[in-house]
């Protein structure tokens, strides 16, 4: 097997570095703001697996005409741009409800909202 | 005329009663929008498979532009039933939503819950209907994030948290679909589920292909709750308002499962998924982990929602085995057992929501005595828990018949042996719930039943589980037609 240069679809390795910082910053992070910023970058890189491979060097936006032969593909944009739309909405939904954690909690910490959420459960079972 | 526009309605006629709630701003009419929308899809979802009974196949072509390069709707039998499923389980649980909802929701959100509970149903009819994989992506976007609020509106500050967790692994579990996704599309140029399935044969050995599968089934297994990836279910399911708990335990898992056997069977086909991959060998040992560890951990649970959460992941191990057996009985017991757990954990999450609300709590110390105070609810809990068990007579016993036929067939003995632990398991926790209710004294004095809007709906859905039990011509009649239809695309 040959490994590819770097130099030569070097839009793969960007999106493979987005990915996988992404993913980690998820995992590692105990900051909720900072979870979402990283489930961010990892929806990033996903925008740029789809759309690097749609486009042809030298290619043209794809309306027909006698003066060019070769075209881009317009399709993974138009997904992506719907991806992005979904990714938005997703991010506003994540950081509202660290609004209402951080009002009810008085953290953003994950540890610290763990340790609270089981506090709750703890004196339901004093209640009992 | 408008027949032939079935596939289509189904998923709109939701889609734009969402808004018009929101119009309204009123509660009351939310909730009968509700309702009505839901039992729309419902018409719809029983027209349709109706309609393909006997191997006929509907596709239709949204906005006029022709398969493949437009969006597809495709309805087999297979969508079909779990179609009539979500649907159905939307419209039961729609009618009992309105008393947890006034009793679970702040007054002033109550329009905004039934929008979002509409949306969601429209994600997940429009996943389950589409034959377009990234359509699949949109719907399940358009479900999951309706679901975030959903569970974000229950009653407790845990709530918050469960949802925020569950949106964090939900979305990892889409986007790890949509990248698998995306190197399908590098390899066959195609988005349309029947055109990549004749394409993808001739480029199954390229390392994209492989890779899609390998990110759509641990996405879909995200999304699906498959064991070990199921940290996010059971906060969610036990702290969400309880007609969100019946209509997502019902329904939501359910589709994901959905989609996750048409890829395997539709998509990646005979020689890459059964041959040469050893993906069904593990998705065969994470079924039985799942089978055994969540029903010991159910076993153990003090809290009856968390509890019935654990059960829902063992019980999705049956389901994941089934499709690991791959021939006719563990698919025919695959797909019935998408429906029959379905209606069971609707129901059983219906009636303890019921049961938590009257009692102040779910913890079993709390339901203490429920058999005496609340006769009714607790019957019908220990019915429906007769079927997760599997006793003969309930729609459970369906399923765990198929499968250990499934199971012999293959002669895999030692999964014969793990359905049997794996049952006494959950004959185990349900006891602990008989014990609870009927062999403990009451703790709470002048507790009545809880309101007929509520215990209506769940004795409904109780008495489904009974009756697809004894009669199976409509669920095991479409789930070996479903079986035979999989099984006939990877010959």
């Amino acid at each position: 097997m040959v490994i590819m240069p770097l130099s030569d679809h070097y839009t793969y390795w960007i999106t493979i570095l987005l990915m996988v910082a992404g993913l980690y910053v998820v995992i590692a992070r105990s900051n909720l703001i900072k979870k979402l910023v990283g489930l961010a970058i990892f929806q990033t890189s996903v925008y740029l697996l789809y759309i690097a491979p749609g486009k042809l060097i030298g290619g043209t936006a794809p309306i027909a005409s006698a003066q060019f032969s070769v075209y881009s593909n317009p399709l993974p944009h138009v997904l992506i741009l719907t991806a992005i739309v979904v990714g938005i909405a997703t991010l506003a939904l994540g950081l509202a409800l660290v609004v209402r954690i951080k009002e009810s909690f008085n953290s953003i910490e994950e540890d610290e909202v763990l340790v609270a959420v089981h506090g709750d459960a703890m004196s339901e079972d004093g209640d009992a | 005329m408008s027949a032939e526009h079935l596939p289509v309605l189904l998923v709109v006629v939701p889609l734009l009663a969402a808004p018009l709630i929101v119009l309204f701003r009123s509660g009351r009419a939310g909730w009968l929008l509700a309702v009505l929308a839901s039992m729309v899809s419902l018409a719809c979802a029983i027209g349709l498979f109706v309609q393909v009974r006997g191997g006929t196949v509907i596709s239709y072509a949204i906005g006029n532009w022709a398969p493949p390069w437009g969006i597809e709707y495709r309805v087999d039998v297979l969508n079909a039933f779990v179609l009539i499923l979500v649907s159905g389980v939307a419209t039961i649980v729609s009618v009992y939503a309105r008393t947890s909802v006034i009793s679970e929701v702040p007054s002033d959100r109550h329009y905004l819950f039934y929008a979002m509970f509409l949306l969601c149903l429209s994600g997940l009819l429009g996943m389950t209907v589409t034959d377009d994989v990234f359509n699949i992506f949109v719907f399940l976007e358009i479900s999951s994030l309706s679901g975030y609020v959903l569970i974000a509106l229950g009653r407790e500050r845990r709530a918050l948290h469960a949802a925020f967790q569950y949106l964090i692994l939900g979305t990892i579990g889409a986007t790890f679909y949509i990248i698998g996704v995306g190197f399908l599309y590098l390899v066959t140029g195609t988005l349309n589920i029947v055109d990549m399935a004749g394409r993808i044969q001739a480029v199954a050995d390229h390392r994209p292909v492989l890779a899609a599968l390998a990110f759509m089934t641990v996405g879909l297994s995200l999304k699906a709750a498959l064991f070990p990836l199921h940290a996010w279910l059971p906060s969610a399911y036990s702290t969400a308002p309880g007609a969100v708990a019946a209509f997502m335990a019902g329904t939501a898992t359910k589709v994901s499962l959905y989609v996750f056997i048409r890829l395997l069977f539709g998509v990646f086909g005979a020689r890459l998924v059964l041959q040469d991959l050893p993906l069904l060998e593990a998705l065969s040992l994470l079924s039985i982990a799942a089978m055994l560890v969540a029903s010991l951990v159910a076993v153990m649970e003090k809290d009856l929602k968390r509890l019935l959460a654990y059960s829902s992941v063992a019980q999705i191990g049956y389901i994941t085995l089934g499709v690991s057996l791959a021939n006719q009985d563990g698919l025919t017991a695959a797909v019935v057992h998408l429906f029959n757990h379905g209606i069971a954990k609707a129901a059983l999450f219906m009636l303890v929501g019921g049961a938590a609300l009257r009692l102040g709590g779910c913890r079993l110390e709390v339901l203490a005595g429920m058999g005496q105070r609340m006769p009714l609810s607790a019957f019908c809990i220990v019915i429906a828990g007769l079927s997760l068990i599997g006793v003969p007579g309930t729609a459970g016993f369906i399923t765990k018949w198929h499968l250990v036929l499934a199971a012999a067939e293959a002669g895999q003995w030692l999964t014969i042996v793990a359905i049997g632990a794996s049952s006494l398991l959950a004959a185990a926790y349900v006891w602990r719930f008989v014990e609870a209710a009927y062999f403990t004294a009451p703790r709470h004095h002048g507790v009545q039943e809880v309101s007929v809007g509520m215990l209506a709906p769940a004795v409904i859905m109780t008495v489904a589980c009974v009756y697809f039990g004894l009669d199976t011509s409509f669920t095991l009649g479409a789930a070996r037609e479903a079986a035979e239809l999989l099984l006939g695309a990877v010959k």
